[in-house]
């Protein structure tokens, strides 16, 4: 099925440039949660009832998070109508629609939060989608590129070594950890959370990149997978302790500090990568390693009968 | 002025929905009740005077200077460093930007708010006062003298919370409390460093303690009261007192970092 869909380069080059936008409307949204800027445009979907206000102050946040978000909205449209005319997979077809659905639903909940004072579950809300979407942006790039459409490399899973139900466990918990850090970035819950489960997430990533290191060392694509995952899971452990050591140096501050503002924005976004790497991980983990369920099934049938 | 109400009520919906199902409607708090009420009145021949002095002992921790380079008009409307206002203390030991008020004695009674507004104005892109007392029902005019747009967020949990933009010379803002509530900010997020208090009383027995730290709630009737100390860092402090018919009683509050 694969083999007869055609890479198109135009389509894959088109992906990536939505999932690198993507990454930076991250950015633009963690910087107006770190410059506090989430209610400096009190209204939505217009700023100040214009399509263009005057980029003062928290303003320039607010606005050009809206700006970026829109560019990518349109990104995802345009995606979509290309992967719908140009893809035979149905599952991407609809992987597609799915992305645009959620641009869309993000774009609504980000006008709620504001129009609704930031209340802290769809602030909350809007960060997990965002990691969602930009994981869906970078699989989309993954699903069109030329090595993806010339076919699986498969091995067999180690039995006494199992990877396919453990890959998914570390995008997961990184969900779950994103999801912490959001809550207490939108002050839900405290930070204590978030730096409570992170030896948690730490540990799954650990479990499934080296349990591919040690047991899969020969599968470049597995091999890369984890190594990638491990390296950016290792800097975003350390932006954690620096955010967290910026926040509290600037306690008393009365406005947003750039040091604890760049650091928490860096660490979003390496958040962002995290998810997505270990999204990324999962998926060829699962293309690779194909189930021993024919064995299985055989074994079952065979005694059932 | 641009909020999109019709909007907000689109997106409302569904959530007041699912809020509905969970919890059922709530009935709205007191207004109504204090609406029953019957008028205050007070005796001028028999009311007194409530006085005070709020102290600080201690040293006052330093205030950070506000970095207003994100917006170059505010910072061209400072001449000199200006400090952020968390706490003042003032050169004789008091503290400053206290709001004193009754809180508990005053027999039930609907006052009425005096119909002249209180102010509230943003100017070289910091709130004049930084902490504001107002009766219940009394309107509150907002002012922006700035060149700059500001937006107002009214950060009230017992009151409805509300967010609006002011652009330079926009019509001023009319606003209104309409239930008691002592001490919520109101800040903005162009700005981030722009923040103060409004203290809402439901009677006309309020103060906030400027450059002498001092206090007086004038016209008071006799009786027994608790009078509360507010502070936006060092929280709430409170004593009670007996004022006599005509009387005056005097009640300090101590600081201390
Ligand atoms: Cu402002």
């Amino acid at each position: 099925m694969e083999a007869n869909n055609p890479y198109r380069r135009g389509l894959h080059r088109w992906s990536i440039l939505l999932a690198c936008c993507t990454l930076l409307l991250v950015v633009a949204g963690g910087l107006v949660t770190s410059r506090d800027a989430g209610l400096s445009v009190p209204d939505w979907p217009l700023s100040y009832g214009k399509l263009m206000p005057p980029m003062e102050g928290g303003i320039l946040y607010e606005h050009g998070h809206r700006m970026v978000a829109t560019t990518v909205g349109l990104f995802t449209i345009v995606s979509m109508i290309w992967i719908l005319r140009t893809e035979r997979r149905r599952w991407l077809r609809w992987l597609g629609v799915a992305a645009l659905v959620a641009v869309i639903a993000q774009g609504v909940l980000g006008g709620m939060t504001v129009l609704f004072l930031l209340p802290w579950w769809i602030s909350t809300s809007h960060a997990c989608l965002a990691q969602l979407f930009f994981s869906t942006t970078v699989a989309i790039a993954l699903f069109t590129s030329d090595w993806w459409l010339a076919g699986p490399e498969t091995i067999h899973e180690d039995e006494r070594h199992p990877i396919r139900g453990l890959s998914l466990l570390a995008p997961v918990s990184v969900l779950g950890q994103l999801a912490l850090g959001a809550a207490a970035r939108h002050k839900a819950i405290g930070t204590i959370f978030h730096i409570s489960f992170s030896p948690v997430v730490t540990g799954v990533i650990l479990w499934v990149s080296l349990r591919i290191l040690l047991h899969y060392p020969r599968h470049r694509e597995l091999r890369r997978g984890a190594v990638t995952l491990l390296g950016i899971t290792f800097c975003q452990v350390f932006l954690g302790i620096a955010a967290y050591m910026t926040r509290i140096a600037y306690a008393d501050a009365v406005q947003p500090m750039p040091l604890m503002v760049t650091f928490t924005v860096i660490h979003v976004a390496v958040g962002a990568l995290t998810m997505a790497a270990s999204v990324a991980l999962a998926i060829l983990v699962r293309r690779n390693v194909p189930a021993i369920s024919s064995g299985f099934a055989g074994a079952r049938a065979v005694a059932a009968g | 002025m641009w909020e999109n109400q019709y909007l907000k009520r689109l997106l409302a919906a569904p959530l007041l929905f699912l809020a509905a199902c969970g919890t059922g409607s709530q009935p709205k708090p007191e207004a109504a009740a204090v609406q029953n009420l019957p008028a205050a009145h007070v005796d001028p021949a028999t009311a007194g005077s409530i006085t005070g002095r709020i102290t600080f002992a201690g040293t006052p921790p330093a205030m950070p200077v506000i970095d207003f380079s994100s917006n170059p008009q505010c910072e061209r409307a400072h001449k000199t460093p200006w400090k952020a206002e968390t706490v003042v203390v003032n050169p004789n030991g008091t503290l400053s930007n206290v709001f004193v008020w009754i809180k508990d004695g005053l027999p039930p009674a609907r006052w009425d708010a005096p119909s002249e507004p209180a102010h509230l104005d943003q100017n070289g892109c910091i709130y004049e006062p930084h902490v504001l007392g107002i009766m219940e029902g009394q309107p509150l005019e907002i002012l922006n003298s700035d060149p700059v747009n500001h937006n107002v967020h009214a950060e009230s949990k017992v009151n409805a919370a509300w967010n609006e933009s002011q652009p330079p010379r926009a019509e001023h803002k009319f606003k209104r409390f309409d239930s008691a509530e002592v001490l919520f900010p109101v800040t903005c997020s162009v700005h981030p460093w722009m923040k103060s208090y409004i203290g809402v009383s439901p009677h006309p027995f309020f103060a906030v303690t400027g450059a002498e730290g001092t206090f007086t709630l004038k016209g008071v009737p006799p009786g027994t009261y608790t009078v509360e100390a507010v502070h936006e860092k060092y929280g709430r402090k409170e004593g009670k007192l007996t004022l006599e018919a005509g009387g005056k009683a005097t009640i300090d509050f101590a600081y201390g970092s």
